[in-house]
């Protein structure tokens, strides 16, 4: 749920709950994201390297 | 012929033995299938649950994996945030078991929700107001804390790791997991507390309503503490039975008796705080609600006072009272015991605390409703058990899971174990170790 839905309600309850889970949601996206991305860079650098 | 797949410095037996072991517990998994789409076809009248029992068997089921699940939040918070690094022996197993379960009651919910396709309403039309909605919250975040923790442990796989681009990820993954940890140790006590919190808010119910602090009732913090405390019993229980069944020695003795010592300290203070929580129950809760204490333990066939001696007496100080002794916990016959008193003890706890929380009456003209699962419920809960065993299986095939194992099982001790008394004394061991085949070697 979004607060651009029409259930959401701006109270603590639902700052809280939808809070928390975009915050772990975001925790683990952000560190999958890194993870991919510097994999990716790595690789390359070690293709690179093997070339010359 | 799978030998490439096949971890470097360790002996497995021959594929035709291993597919015959998948193969037989694939017929238990089958099953459970079975019973699982019965209930998804023919709908939740396959099951014994009625007006009572909303919450039966398979809710048991889930609340005590996860509660035996949580020795991987544990051991990972031991290992990563408070640097316990002689756990790295026996992390990635914990990892496992813990993806096991959780995957397992994430299942089970899967089947237990009836109309499985709506899974995804908990998310979009939550109920800010349901304990339920934290545990969803947290259970599937958690799951995907686990599987990435999961995640690295696949791509160190031989042929997998050959990729540079996975070999780098798992790297990557490795160097964050800290991250990872302390996110999972969130996410699980919370979820672990709110499960415990549904029956202690229940104040319709006396023998589950409980007092406690702000919104949260004991029962929250006592089923974060047990599961803290179980959890890892749980993981020493199926390293031990792995071992046994391997016929080797997997894990060193260190990790375990560090795991298990801390374990013994978790439990002796939790079973004093549920002694605690009990006895303020039993004087103040109880009769403040117009009840008297044995009514909760007579009048039934089942539950008597031998459920809560056994709980808290045999299942808690006792195996609390082994693990905090070295001498406890170096002997490996009061280890097994202990695990096991403790592992059943979590699993007593959470039948108390669903189902005899629907069995007993609470109206002046209701008597105790007993309750049996059908075969389809038996089925189902079993499915999750046979699933376990085939990942633990193929995990431990071709996966690196234990690192000591190479170390502790030398291949050429093996092969001299196995091989005739003369034949191993007229060749020498290097020898033998060249003729074997690649994934022996």
């Amino acid at each position: 749920m979004f607060p651009f839905n029409f259930e959401w309600i701006w109270d603590m309850s639902h700052m809280v709950f939808m809070g928390g889970l975009w915050y772990a949601l975001n925790i683990i996206g952000l560190g999958m994201t890194y993870c991919i991305i510097k994999a990716v860079i790595d690789a390359s650098k070690e293709k690179d390297n093997n070339h010359h | 012929m799978d030998s490439a797949l096949i971890p470097k410095g360790v002996k497995r037996c021959p594929l035709w033995q291993f597919v015959l072991f998948v193969g037989a517990v694939g017929v238990v998994l089958l099953w459970g299938v079975y019973a699982m789409l019965l209930c998804w076809i023919k709908g939740l009248n396959q099951t014994n649950m009625n007006d009572f029992y909303g919450f039966a068997l398979w809710i048991w089921a889930d609340l005590t994996v996860i509660a035996l699940g949580g020795g991987a939040f544990f051991t990972g918070l031991l290992r990563y945030i408070f640097g316990k690094e002689v756990l790295k022996n026996i992390i990635n197993y914990a990892v496992l078991i813990g993806f096991i379960c959780y995957s397992s009651a994430l299942l089970i919910l899967a089947y237990d929700v009836g109309q499985p396709l709506r899974g995804w309403f908990i998310f979009w039309h939550a109920n800010v107001h349901s304990m339920l909605t934290e545990v969803a919250f947290c259970l599937t975040c958690y799951f995907g804390v686990l599987t990435i923790e999961f995640i690295p442990l696949i791509l160190e796989n031989r042929l997998i790791n050959r990729v540079r681009f996975f070999h780098h990820l798992g790297h990557n993954m490795h160097e964050i997991m800290a991250v990872f940890a302390a996110t999972g140790a969130f996410l699980s006590f919370f979820h672990q507390g709110s499960l415990g919190g549904v029956p202690g808010v229940l104040f319709g119910r006396p023998f589950a309503f409980r007092e406690g602090l702000f919104i949260w009732p004991w029962t929250f913090f006592l089923f974060t503490w047990s599961a803290a405390a179980c959890g890892p019993c749980f993981t020493i229980l199926i390293t031990k039975i792995t071992e046994a069944v391997t016929r080797k020695k997997l894990v060193k003795d260190d990790a375990v008796e560090l795991l298990a010592k801390i374990s013994g300290w978790m439990i002796l203070t939790y079973i004093i705080a549920k002694t605690i929580d009990t006895l303020y129950w039993a004087t103040v809760t109880v009769p403040s609600k117009g009840f008297a204490l044995e009514f909760f333990y007579s009048n039934n066939p089942l539950y008597g006072y031998w459920i809560l001696f056994a709980e808290i007496v045999i299942c808690g100080f006792v195996p609390a009272a082994i693990l905090i002794f070295k001498k406890g916990r170096k002997n490996p016959v009061t280890l097994w015991i202990a695990v096991i008193l403790a592992v059943v003890g979590v699993c007593l706890n959470r039948w108390a605390m669903v189902l005899q929380v629907m069995a007993a009456p609470v109206l002046t003209f209701e008597s105790w409703v007993m309750y049996f699962p059908s075969w389809q419920e038996i089925a189902t809960t079993i499915l999750p058990v046979a699933y376990g065993i085939i990942l633990i299986a193929i995990a431990h095939r071709y996966l690196p899971v234990f690192p000591n194992e190479p170390e502790l099982n030398p291949l050429e001790t093996i092969i001299a174990e196995e091989q005739e008394p003369e034949e191993a004394e007229a060749e020498p061991l290097v020898d033998q170790e060249q003729e074997l085949k690649p994934a022996e070697a």
